[in-house]
């Protein structure tokens, strides 16, 4: 990967960084709130179906994740192993693009879901 | 060899392992965390099915591991954003036994809260 490419993951990273931040203050103020009187799917659901607010939320949230984590992934594996290939680059996409899947998937199942 | 030994009992390496560690299980913890979620697409009864699982002890131990890891990565983090962005000022060297004290709080309440 070129110097240019190299700084833009590195911009990528922090910028999601500082989104994140705000995301995980709000995302531990609310497991620390919703755990009082234990998890259940009704509590979870009653909060986050039909919720634009919570949708919009969750899914920033997961983009962020999904630009920052592989990232930081990607580094650590380059500094461990010294892998330092293409193959590294695929990697960290597909992982990328697979968070972001999943990520967008538990979103809307939260969101739309649990009706059955 | 004498200059690594001292690296490494600096407490900011200390940081730097725990945000890479935390950092690390976070990213392998997250499909996980997805999957969970996405129970509710067939259904309620689906997702409480998983949620009951998670009212086993060792269970609720890791959770409260989960969150301490979470809080501990985002406090690290803005500790590194600042370090990187803003002006260098003595107040930032204390920024780390901030960061530990409110990802510390932050695992407390959590767990005070689940059992």
């Amino acid at each position: 990967m070129n110097r240019r490419s190299e700084v833009l993951l590195w911009g990528a990273q922090r910028a999601s960084a500082a989104l994140l931040a705000l995301c995980v203050v709000v995302h531990l103020v609310t497991m620390i709130y919703a755990v009082r009187s234990g998890l259940s799917a009704a509590e979870i659901l009653g909060r986050t179906q039909g919720n634009i607010g919570w949708l919009i939320f969750y899914a920033v949230f997961v983009a962020a994740v999904a630009v920052h984590a592989p990232i930081g992934l990607r580094t650590i594996l380059a500094e461990t192993f010294n892998w330092r290939s293409r193959g590294l680059d695929v990697f960290a996409g597909a992982a990328a693009l697979t968070l972001l899947m999943w990520g967008m998937r538990a979103v809307i199942a939260v969101f739309g879901g649990g009706a059955a | 060899m004498k200059n690594d030994f001292r690296a490494r009992s600096h407490p900011a390496y200390w940081a730097f392992i725990v945000h890479r560690m935390s950092g690390l299980l976070l990213a392998l913890f997250l499909p996980l965390h997805f999957w969970a979620l996405g129970q509710a697409l067939h259904g309620a009864a689906q997702l409480d099915g998983f949620l009951r699982w998670t009212e086993h002890p060792l269970v609720k131990f890791a959770e409260t591991g989960l969150v301490l890891l979470l809080a501990a990565h985002m406090t690290g983090g803005l500790r590194l954003l600042a370090l990187e962005f803003l002006e260098w000022h003595e107040w930032q060297k204390t920024l780390l036994a901030a960061a530990a004290g409110v990802a510390l709080v932050a695992g407390l309440a959590f767990l005070l809260n689940l059992v």
